[in-house]
């Protein structure tokens, strides 16, 4: 099946009833992640979705194509095998912020340390929805659930900056809401070849509901946010005469004025994607005191993980054309017992 | 008995003729005894004999030099004869410290031949050995032929004027010994020689030289120097086997290659995932050097990472394969589940060793079976093969790929320790001779429904991701009988169960019915065992048997189903005895699932079960066997 039509998001909807709550920041991500397969010309034969367990591992019933909803923490694992099973699939992974960083963060971290072609999104809502409200490992200190009935006292994890820690060539952000930025990120995380990171920032109505309504909310998103830009300057605000500039002597950010205290456009950090380190400095930025960075935080591509260990197999099978087992099984010392 | 000497009458007056010899080389960790050992196996199959290794090491690299648990040792039993265990008791021992006399003298049969090297046994080495006297001095000796070289000083007699370092020529007291135990044996040092050459000549000529001249110095002492004593010079005939062409092979790579003919008869490729663990780790070794097969090998971060990438990889089209041993395999049963959930091919490879929790690693045990056939969440079953001998690793190997894929499940393949490292002549097969079994996948969409079964196998059709028009969505939550969705209906769960275990339970009717590998159907007793146990317990039947007993040995190959007539076949003898490295698992089963009153012959010590433990099991319950004779 060539599709030869170009496919619409409704497409890529499946006729199973979506089970998540009435509300529930999922279903603008759903819309979101079918709308940039309708723009990417996806083929539904060739796209797997693979998730763990939790609400967002529902996520592949409700996409028309390949789906494999496995075991909790575990999505990433059975992502790699499916790649290196066959490469020329189009893998996407989709699991929260408990099945991605709590029980499978070993899983992630290798996931992104070898560089699995795959785009990993990581709905982070900052709690546990399906087993009914504890907190989980992106929940803030203080923050009350059944498990946690005095607040929690640990301090949470930050995805992007996890992700960049392992070695995650592409790390990026986008928000529930945001239906038109997560539709580029998504699509720049596709065109990437290897692991790409996309956190997505997801409101859980039920249990955590208004927890990023601090830099969410519409009203005030342009001074609370601030969406990079590769070779561009960090400049937010209604009128974008906000930014941040780098303390060389702290290596830290702060957030400045254009036309306040002498401070110009040119003393504005200019986003550079390849840059490592200001990517860590945006992704730990946090409300209220710094805007929160959505976009392509880092993206600086090296070979793949399947690319490099298939390559290995193909090479041998170049250097052996036609190897039989019949001569490996007679290959070395052997002896003939006459009759 | 196996191991014991024959008598004498050879054509060579100067060799005492025998029909099969054990022989220990016990040393330090870094005394390179697996390397003499594997040297030594080598000569004696290309001499024609017929063979049994034991490679017993420690589970540290490099333990304190001089400690009785750096021990590490290497035995073999080769002889004239068809041999099947590596032996009960030896009857030389090498011993290049007081740490290996100590650790191995227990098992020298009396008069047994002791080699050792008299520049090792220092008061130092003596201590540190635990030894609070000398023991060739205080008698403790005295039942056992001794013979007392300065294996070290010769060595470094030859070895240092080549250009090496003092510790670097001491390490060639390995090959010293084995020159002797060459001469000893009448067999040829050159493909040994041969075989340096190949391994030091090119990147350190000196070392090989070193190597060689120490080896050669080794053969010609034997045969110059004044060797008194009755048990040193022998001949091993041929044995008479099976005509054909033969090499040595070890359990772990006959496992490999069988895997590997198992996929390619399925006409399939495979994904091996794997975690580093012993003494399952030379699978993965092996089958990463097989990339001209297009055999893809990934050493994940753990091994449920493992297991799942494995069912990642048959989810999407190539045969999913995971090799670990019982703590790897405990990690891994929750994604088993999933594979028998989504009813996708795998084959779980459990190299088992001595438990619980870390245990023993480099020690065999049978421990795993209740963890293989029981070992889930839920009810959920799977099929569970057993390997007997290295050799054997490698048909059933393909039996279980066989049935893994047929059957859309997967499938256990038990091994041990033992059987991993230990290594056997086998007569290459022909793989032209074999029928291949491929696997269709699905790709016609019409009347496409993802579990919709095969009438005959009850096996769901394999829709591999990339295959036009058969998108469809699965995975662990119950899936409807048909379309594969979510479902919750309380009738379709029990509809679902029933059918998994239908599944798996006709399967017997596809796997050959149990036989009797010695002796006849009916009659006073019965040894039942499996895996690794075959060698000692047809031994020991066979000795028995020779004997005038009345007794028979079953071995079986499917644990799970179990063969439809094993039943009918157990209850035809007054008593069954079920001989196993555990406290009683298969007995267990069995009892439960045919309702045969089997007893138990149960070892967990580490090592093999010996043959004489087979013959006084069979003694004990036949008191009157032989006066019926």
């Amino acid at each position: 099946m060539n599709a030869p039509t170009k496919l619409t998001p409704a497409d890529f909807a499946t006729d199973q009833e979506v089970r998540w709550c009435p509300g529930c920041g999922d279903y603008a991500i759903l819309k979101g992640v079918q709308k940039t397969l309708a723009d990417i010309g996806a083929s539904p034969d060739n796209t797997v979705f693979v998730s763990g367990i939790g609400c967002a591992a529902r996520f592949p019933y409700y996409v028309n194509s390949y789906g494999f909803h496995t075991i909790h923490g575990r999505a990433a694992a059975f992502a790699t095998g499916v790649k290196l099973s066959n490469p020329e699939l189009d893998v996407w992974v989709v699991g929260g912020d408990g099945d991605s960083l709590s029980i499978g963060g070993n899983h992630l971290f290798h996931l992104l340390r070898r560089n699995v072609d795959v785009q990993y999104l990581l709905f982070n809502n900052e709690i546990y929805g399906l087993t009914k409200g504890q907190y989980s490992p992106t929940s803030r200190v203080g923050t009350r659930s059944p498990s946690t009935p005095q607040g929690s006292v640990d301090q949470p994890a930050n995805a992007l900056q996890f992700s960049l820690g392992a070695g995650a060539r592409f790390v990026a952000r986008g928000i529930d809401i945001s239906q038109k930025h997560l539709t580029e990120v998504l699509t720049r995380a596709h065109a990437h070849k290897g692991a790409s990171m996309v956190e997505i920032i997801q409101n859980c109505v039920v249990y955590n509901d208004g927890a990023f309504e601090q830099f969410t909310a519409k009203k005030t998103a342009a001074e609370t946010q601030i969406a990079v830009e590769d070779g561009k300057p960090l400049l937010f605000g209604k009128e974008k005469d906000k930014g941040l500039r780098l303390d060389p002597k702290t290596l830290t950010l702060e957030v400045v004025t254009i036309g306040e205290n002498g401070v110009t456009e040119d003393d504005i950090l200019v986003h550079d994607e390849k840059n490592r380190i200001i990517a860590g400095l945006l992704a730990r930025m946090s409300a209220p005191e710094f805007p929160v960075a959505i976009g392509v935080l880092y993206c600086d591509p090296v070979e793949s993980y399947e690319s490099g260990l298939l390559g290995q197999v193909e090479a041998e099978e170049s250097r052996h054309p036609g190897a039989q087992l019949n001569n490996l099984l007679r290959d070395g010392n052997t002896w003939t017992v006459g009759d | 008995m196996e191991g014991s000497v024959a008598s004498s009458g050879s054509p060579d007056s100067q060799r005492k003729q025998i029909d099969s010899v054990v022989v220990r080389f016990a040393g330090d960790s870094g005394d390179g005894m697996q390397l003499t050992g594997s040297q030594f196996s080598s000569a004696a199959a290309l001499a024609g004999n017929d063979l049994a290794t034991f490679p017993d090491f420690p589970a540290e690299i490099r333990a304190p030099v001089g400690t009785t648990f750096g021990v590490s040792a290497f035995q073999i039993n080769f002889g004239s004869r068809v041999i099947k265990t590596s032996g009960d008791q030896y009857d030389v021992l090498v011993a290049m410290n007081p740490a290996a006399l100590k650790v191995s003298i227990a098992n020298l049969r009396e008069g047994g031949l002791v080699i050792l090297d008299s520049g090792s046994f220092t008061e130092r080495n003596l201590t540190k050995a635990g030894y609070a006297a000398d023991p060739r001095q205080d008698g403790s000796l005295a039942q056992y032929q001794l013979m007392e070289i300065d294996i070290s000083s010769m060595t470094l007699d030859v070895a240092k004027p080549l250009g090496l370092s003092q510790k670097e020529a001491l390490r060639c007291k390995n090959m010293w010994t084995l020159g002797l135990v060459y001469w000893m044996y009448d067999r040829d040092p050159q493909p040994t020689v041969d075989w340096l050459q190949g391994k030091f000549g090119g990147k350190a000529p000196e070392v090989a030289e070193a190597n060689i001249a120490a080896l050669k110095a080794g053969h010609a002492f034997g045969e110059t120097a004044e060797i008194s004593g009755e048990a040193t010079k022998f001949t091993v005939g041929q044995a008479e086997i099976e005509p054909g062409e033969y090499r040595l092979v070890q359990g772990s790579e006959a496992l490999s290659w069988g895997l590997l003919a198992g996929t390619q008869l399925a006409g399939l490729e495979m994904l091996l995932a794997s975690y580093p663990i012993t003494p399952s780790s030379p699978v993965l070794h092996v089958l990463a050097g097989l990339k001209e097969f297009g055999v893809v090998t990934f050493q994940a971060e753990d091994e449920i990472a493992a297991v799942c990438a494995a069912i990642g990889g048959s989810y999407a089209g190539k045969l999913g394969i995971t090799a670990s041993s019982g703590p790897g395999v405990a990690l891994k049963t929750e994604a088993i589940g999933l594979a028998i959930a989504t009813e996708l091919p795998l084959i779980v490879v459990n190299t088992q060793r001595a438990g619980p929790s870390t245990g023993m690693p480099t020690k065999t045990e049978q421990s795993d079976l209740y963890l293989s056939v029981y070992g889930r969440n839920a009810d959920a079953p799977m099929p569970v093969l057993s390997v007997r001998s290295p050799g054997d690793a490698f048909d059933t190997a393909i039996e279980a790929v066989r049935i893994a894929t047929k059957y859309m499940t997967p499938v256990t393949l038990l091994s041990d320790g033992y059987i991993a490292n230990a290594a056997e002549p086998w007569l290459i097969p022909d793989m032209t001779t074999y029928t291949p079994f491929p696997k269709e996948k699905r790709t016609d969409p019409e009347g496409f429904h993802p579990f919709l079964r095969d009438p005959e196998t009850l096996a769901r059709p394999w829709a591999v991701p990339g295959t036009p028009g058969l998108m469809h969505r699965i995975g662990g939550i119950e899936r409807d009988y048909d379309s594969g969705n979510i479902s919750y209906e309380p009738a379709n769960h029990q509809k679902m169960t029933d059918a998994r275990h239908q599944k798996i339970d006709q399967i017997a009717d596809d796997i050959p019915e149990q036989d009797v590998e010695l002796g006849a159907p009916g009659g006073k007793l019965a040894i039942v065992g499996w895996g690794s146990t075959y060698g000692p317990i047809n031994r020991g039947v066979s000795n028995m048997r020779d004997q005038g007993y009345d007794v028979s040995h079953i071995h079986l190959r499917y644990i799970w189903p179990l063969p439809r007539n094993l039943g009918e076949l157990l209850r035809s003898y007054d008593k069954v005895i079920v001989a196993e490295m555990n406290t009683g698992q298969l007995r267990t089963l069995l009892r439960a699932e045919l309702l045969v009153p089997a007893e138990g012959l149960n070892k967990v010590s580490g090592q093999p079960l010996k043959i004489v433990e087979i013959e006084e099991a069979i003694q004990q319950s036949l008191p009157q066997a032989k006066a019926a004779e």
